[in-house]
């Protein structure tokens, strides 16, 4: 007995000093872990940091420096102040190139628009198939832009287009599809919404699903027709869902390239170049990194725009 | 808005299998044209299906030495750049959702911000980028412009968010180290928010024209999109080749869309397929 309270005395005694010297230990350590515990965040976000900074920041403070420049993307470097943007204004080529970029894009969107909710309707309702049927819409938004480039350049072949063979079969003559200007602009614009109303639709769907089916039930009762439903009930109801596929369409639209590049090559002449091709065509091809990086800024802006409409507006409900 | 009456139905069901017909038209038509002859192929009448299914297209694509390199440099591209997308985006967006740091709010909509600024407005400035760094002309000045990705960082961080605190207390409690949480724990539980990346990222790199456009300059390290860019840009263009490297093209992306159709149709789609 006498021991065992003796020994339990002393490793008492032991017990409280461990305990001192913990305490001590515990406050340097606590430091440390501290330090740790706010540092490990930082290292966590670290590497997509840096690699933002290098390939976002760096390019976008870049760009801003050389549309006040007249770098040559070789060695003549030299601050020209806003001259770069008084050429941008005075050049013709430019505004008919940003002409048909607007022109592109406001005949595209409502189009695409009304495409991408059809399908969205169609897929939504009890159909045979849904899966397999869903897939098919949204295949083409999976191929690549300069696939699907070539893929409708082999559709619109003159000669052996299959578009001009069914019309000539039928009696009527084939169609210079990719030779003469509206045409090609047609051709355009049936290849983009081909490869970007699955995306849209999928975004449609969600919009959709979201509303309540007794709003339906309450506008049956009330005796109005389907058209009624669709443009009393599901329209105002999916308006945020509507400006979310407005904006990033026009936002995707501005910055159209490589499908018409493989399609049309931006011609005939320069009937379907738009603002990014002729970027890189004076960036790249002719070196004048300080002037295109001036028609860049001007796309960032019009990007800007659309993105901030689509902020704003988005924010009033939820998507 | 649910259509009921019956003859709707069928008229319905008509109408959806037209339409799925009309979008599935253009691909189905060049995988036939693949399988023509040379000679059948640009011979009229126009067939629907190949009077005789020949592979000859195929295998002069893929007998040509080039084409193998391209499918490598494409594949490599894809691949890298996928891995470590995934990882630092997965690092930031736990980060994002799970600690509280000085500037984070600030950083975190720096990097959204970013999806605001098309790449395509700085293709200048990024090529200085990339030769400055010693990267132009290396399979790297086209993977390492992309991993940054704003969108990836955005749904890990909203997959994060959701998870509860309670199971990071329990694991400190247990004596684990933060990255320790992070790989144990925290990354086995996002696996499915992971493969949806995973599969976006895979074809966004895939599909890429911009990047490797500006950062690759030997033709020995071109990817699949700039040699079909360059076939269709020719005067004169060999169809039968161009139609089959096109075709071949797509088999990876349509292996990755059959085994992942749900992440693509339903849910994150909508914020997954735009970079």
């Amino acid at each position: 007995m006498e021991k065992t309270i003796n020994n339990d005395e002393i490793n008492q005694e032991v017990l409280y000093e461990r305990q001192e010297s913990i305490g001590n230990r515990k406050k340097s350590s606590m430091d440390v872990k501290k330090i740790k515990k706010e540092i490990i965040p930082y290292l966590f976000i670290l590497p997509n940091l840096v690699a933002f900074a290098i390939f976002f920041m760096v390019p976008a403070i870049l760009s801003m420096y050389f549309s006040l420049t007249n770098y040559d993307g070789l060695f003549e470097i030299d601050f020209v102040g806003l001259k770069n943007y008084q050429r941008i204004m005075g050049n013709k080529q430019f505004w008919v190139i940003l002409g048909q970029t607007f022109k592109y894009v406001f005949t595209l969107v409502p189009i695409l628009y009304c495409v991408s909710l059809g399908l969205a309707l169609i897929v939504i309702q009890n159909i045979k198939f849904k899966g397999l049927i869903r897939g098919m819409f949204y295949w083409p938004v999976m191929i690549s832009s300069i696939v699907v480039g070539v893929i409708w350049k082999w559709i619109f072949g003159d000669a052996l287009g299959i578009v001009n063979y069914i019309l000539e079969s039928v009696g009527s003559s084939g169609i210079p599809w990719l030779t003469t200007d509206s045409f090609a602009f047609i051709a355009v614009i049936i290849a983009t919404i081909w490869s970007r109303a699955g995306f849209f639709m999928v975004i449609f769907i969600g919009g959709l699903n979201s509303i309540n089916e007794s709003y339906y039930e309450a506008a049956k009762i009330d005796g109005a027709s389907p058209w009624k439903r669709f443009t009393k009930v599901t329209l105002p109801l999916i308006k945020p869902t509507s400006v979310l596929v407005i904006m990033l369409s026009c936002i995707e639209a501005f910055k159209v390239y490589p499908l018409v590049l493989s399609l049309t090559g931006g011609g005939p002449g320069r009937a379907t170049t738009y603002l990014v091709q002729f970027i890189y065509q004076t960036g790249f091809v002719k070196t004048e990194v300080g002037y295109a990086s001036a028609m860049s800024i001007v796309l960032f802006v019009v990007v800007l725009v659309f993105s901030s409409i689509q902020f704003k507006l988005g924010k009033g409900g939820e998507i | 808005m649910m259509v009921k009456s019956k003859n709707l139905t069928i008229m319905l069901n008509l109408l959806a299998l037209a339409t799925a017909a009309m979008f599935f038209f253009p691909t189905f038509w060049i995988i036939m044209s693949t399988l023509k002859s040379s000679s059948e192929l640009f011979s009229f009448p126009l067939t629907l299906f190949p009077k005789k299914i020949v592979l000859t297209n195929f295998m002069n694509v893929l007998k040509n030495d080039n084409f193998m390199l391209y499918f490598k440099n494409s594949a490599f591209i894809s691949v890298t750049a996928t891995i470590i997308t995934v990882g630092i985006n997965c690092l930031a967006g736990f980060a994002f959702a799970k600690y509280r740091f000085k500037g984070r709010d600030i950083i975190f909509m720096a990097l959204l911000s970013a999806t605001m600024l098309p790449t395509e407005a700085i293709m200048n400035s990024s090529f200085s980028v990339i030769q400055k760094l010693g990267l132009y002309n290396s399979l790297w000045g086209a993977i390492l412009p992309t991993v940054a990705t704003p969108t990836g960082v955005f749904i890990m961080r909203q997959f994060f968010m959701e998870v509860p605190d309670s199971l990071l207390e329990a694991a400190r409690i247990d004596g684990a180290s933060e990255f320790e949480i992070f790989r144990k724990i925290m990354f086995p539980l996002a696996k499915p928010v992971v493969a949806a990346l995973t599969v976006f990222s895979f074809m966004w790199r895939w599909n890429d024209f911009i990047w490797p456009l500006i950062s690759l300059s030997d033709p020995k390290k071109f990817t699949i999109p700039l040699i079909i860019a360059n076939y269709a840009g020719e005067l004169s263009i060999d169809w039968s080749s161009l139609l089959a490297a096109s075709v071949i093209s797509m088999i990876p992306v349509l292996g990755v869309f059959l085994l992942f159709q749900n992440y693509f149709i339903k849910g994150i789609a909508g914020t997954g397929s735009k970079e």
